[in-house]
């Protein structure tokens, strides 16, 4: 299915892929496109690795996005990215978070967190870096880091022909929408790079 | 209008499309958010959570034959606990329409086995339906509800992870005020004492026959007919993966109604492609079937029965196709397993019991399954619902009368030990084995996402409840030995150990203290207070030592460049786990 485009959003369990992913393919959906968004839940804990595909196009069958089929990566934690690069396509492009969350057998000294993953990652692929983080914490809450990343996606994806900002406002909680239309136009900013 | 739904809201939805005014469940990933939605139709619809799932099927069996429109549903091995109702319900047959989700899990994302449920719609000779997206899970409820009056037969509605959990787009319909048909007594229909049931045992079989012709006639089984070269034949979620991969490059019989097989429509097809491919998931179900009713096909000889599918699965085994990836190297990624959270109850708990010797660890079903996992590896088994006691038992029985020197230890939830605990609690009573069952109280069902149970103190549609005292329960069942304990209090769990283990009776541990993301009821407020706080390493005195990260406390770091540990403190609750642990008190409370 060539005119199917296919998102990939990974991350740790927490960090809001999910709002992130309703948001996206409901922006989708009101720009006209059949979409398919699967997620995998289950565990309650936190933590985990998580991820979330989105695909859109005239019509999608298949909900999930095999290795080689992403065009676009968006990692929220910086070695998600390197986990799921192969789900990537070599023509794909990846936006990672220069963002550390270290897992289980890292906290415990077993492991350390790999060195020089933007490296690889940039050798391999057009990429973009963003210090989401940062961004979020200028705006004035570090809770937005999943906005900011949404807005250099919608770069990255070429998207922004779509009303995001109403689509944000109307999915986000109460009080919020302002916030993360700034970060969402951050991130925007950004994914220029 | 158009939603983008997932297949269990869409289900949900469906329902309330449907008319159906009863439903019950037991939480089970990835069924879940079934019942969670219908939840919330709280004029329509009686949406309520079991113990466990057959007592959900067998009071939907009661709200089916008192006149309702009704449905279950479960993940795919807690159909196995309903099975014993649902073999004798698909002979009496309905009175008001019953479907019975069965929500499998190809892939093991949250199971532990992969089964594939189809068979149990030939095991129990009732009708199947099959939805491939959100649409079709919402559609096929209401047909579900006409299949199943009009044959007089439960459904079947057979759903996987990808459908479950998948969003799609869904045309909303209306919702209709549920009705129900008058309750009519009938013995020959629903005693099914052998005399009665030899009878419908034969109107089994003739339903069975009528069903096959309605198969063969249905929409919900159709042909796309593009290139003859290729046929093929898919249901559920297959069906999309084989149009990803052959698009219009085939011709494909999509099967709707899975059970029992249109097979007259499936011989007519085969008869005009060149070559006929079986696309499906798990079992060969519809190949078997096909290759017995003398029809050539090709199916698990291709694709693989293990895991579940991916386009490029089937790709790669029918057209050798594949696709370019990105080479590098993913083995230097470390592994990012699930943990017990920060301020879990579990930690303290798993961490004390891991220091016993000589003792044998049966696990259960939840969270605390993950008591096993490194660093605290406290856990020999996980099986089922339940086994941990029983298993537990026999265990014991086994290592007492060949003398050997090990003790049983059980570990299971609250939600748990009410699923099916507590008749294993029962035998581990009535036949006098000196096990120590330790029941982890954490106010809620914890791992499908806090679900309430009848220890929580509310129904799932909110309503203030009975409270179900989990102490006063174990004693009136006989076990004299019962303590419980605050298992953030670790010299408080080791006590509890070694009075247990010296005990040569049965005994009870229970562990009382709240999920630590649990939304805390005004009742959880009053009797645990507000203990969250953060706390602090102070650095100069910490030795590095590495005692606290045993504890597999992900809000704990240890810097092996400064050899000292660091508390994140955007996890960290408070619990104090790790500063009972630290040898040399380099671990405070902030503000004491």
């Amino acid at each position: 299915m060539p005119d199917v485009k296919n998102i990939l959003l990974v991350g740790v369990g927490g960090q809001g892929t999910i709002l992130v992913g309703k948001i996206l393919s409901n922006g989708l959906m009101s720009a006209g496109f059949d979409v398919k968004m699967s997620e995998v839940h289950g565990m309650a804990q936190r933590g985990g690795s998580v991820s979330n595909q989105v695909r859109y196009g005239k019509k999608v069958f298949s909900p999930i996005i095999d290795k080689g089929q992403a065009d676009i990566l968006v990692s929220f934690e910086t070695m998600e990215a390197l986990r799921w690069l192969e789900y990537l396509s070599p023509k794909g492009k990846a936006v990672v978070n220069d963002y550390r969350i270290p897992s289980a057998p890292i906290l415990t000294g077993k492991s350390d967190y790999p060195e020089g993953i933007l490296a690889v990652i940039k050798s391999k692929v057009a990429t973009t870096v963003i210090k989401a983080a940062e961004i979020a914490q200028n705006i004035g809450n570090p809770r937005t880091m999943n906005i900011v990343l949404f807005g250099a996606l919608v770069r990255g994806m070429e998207l922004t022909d779509i009303e995001w900002e109403k689509v944000i406002a109307g999915i986000v909680k109460a009080g919020t929408a302002e916030i993360n239309i700034e970060a969402f136009r951050a991130g925007m900013k950004a994914g220029e790079i | 209008m158009k939603k983008l739904l997932t297949g269990n809201e869409a289900v949900a939805l469906g329902a309330l499309e449907a008319g159906i005014s009863y439903a019950s469940a037991y939480p089970g990933t990835p069924s879940t958010e079934i019942l969670e939605n219908l939840a919330e139709y709280k004029d329509e619809v009686i949406a309520e959570w079991a113990p466990n799932e057959k007592v959900a099927f067998e009071c939907v069996i009661g709200a089916s034959v008192a006149g309702a429109r009704t449905l279950f549903a479960a993940k795919m091995v807690g159909v196995n606990v309903a099975a014993d109702p649902l073999f004798s319900f698909a002979y009496s047959g309905v009175n008001g329409g019953m479907m019975l989700v069965s929500a499998d899990d190809p892939g093991l994302h949250s199971s532990q086995n992969e089964q594939d449920n189809r068979n149990y719609a030939k095991f129990a000779k009732i009708a199947m339906l099959e939805p491939a997206n959100s649409q079709e899970c919402k559609d096929m409820v209401k047909t579900a509800m006409e299949i199943s009056e009009k044959f007089d037969t439960p459904i079947l509605f057979r759903m996987t992870t990808r459908v479950c959990h998948s969003k799609s787009l869904v045309e909303i319909g209306e919702a209709v005020k549920p009705t129900k048909k008058p309750y009519v007594k009938n013995l020959q229909k629903y005693d099914l004492v052998p005399a009665n049931a030899r009878h419908l045992h034969v109107k089994v079989e003739e339903r069975l026959k009528k069903l096959e012709a309605f198969s063969n006639e249905t929409e919900l089984n159709y042909i796309e007919w593009n290139n003859k070269k290729v046929g093929v034949i898919a249901a559920g979620v297959a069906y999309q993966y084989a149009k990803e991969v052959f698009g219009e490059n085939a011709s494909y019989l999509k099967i709707g109604f899975s059970y029992p097989l249109p097979m007259a429509k499936i011989k007519a097809f085969a008869a005009e492609v060149e070559t006929l491919y079986v696309v499906e998931e798990l079992e060969p179900f519809m190949e078997e079937q096909i290759k017995a009713a003398g029809i050539h096909c090709i199916g698990k000889e291709k694709i693989t029965n293990i895991w579940e599918l991916t386009p490029d699965i089937v790709g790669k085994a029918l057209l050798g196709e594949t696709r370019p990836v990105i080479d590098y190297d993913l083995s230097v990624v470390p592994n990012r397993p699930p943990t017990l959270c920060a301020g879990c109850p579990h930690r303290g708990f798993f961490y004390e019991l891991a220091k016993l010797k000589n003792v044998m660890i049966t696990g259960d079903i939840g969270c605390y399954s993950l008591g096993g996992s490194d660093p605290l590896n406290a856990k020999d088994s996980t099986i089922d619902m339940g086994a941990s006691i029983s298993m537990g038992h026999g265990a014991q029985k086994i290592f007492n009368r060949f003398n050997e020197n090990m003790r049983t230890i059980s570990t299971i939830g609250d939600s748990t030990f009410f699923h099916t605990g507590i008749n294993s609690l029962m035998h581990v009573v009535y036949n006098r084995s000196n096990t120590i069952t330790c029941i982890l109280d954490n106010r809620i069902t914890g791992m499908t996402g806090h679900q309430e149970n009848p220890g929580s103190g509310f129904t799932l549609q909110g309503m203030p409840t009975t409270i179900i005292e989990i102490e006063p329960l174990v004693k009136a069942l006989g076990i004299k030995h019962v303590r419980t304990v605050n298992p953030l209090n670790l010299k408080e769990l080791k006590e509890a150990f070694t009075w247990a283990l010296e005990l040569d009776e049965p005994s009870v541990i229970i562990t009382r203290w709240p999920c630590v993301l649990k939304k805390q009821s005004e009742a959880d407020k009053k009797e645990f207070g507000n203990y969250f706080g953060k706390c602090v390493v102070e650095t100069d005195k910490c030795i590095g030592c590495k005692a606290c990260i045993k504890t597999g406390c992900p809000a704990l770091q240890f810097n092996k460049g400064t050899k000292k540990v660091k508390i994140d403190e955007s996890q960290c609750v408070g619990c104090e786990v790790c500063k009972q642990v630290c040898p040399v008190k380099a671990i405070k409370r902030v503000g004491e």
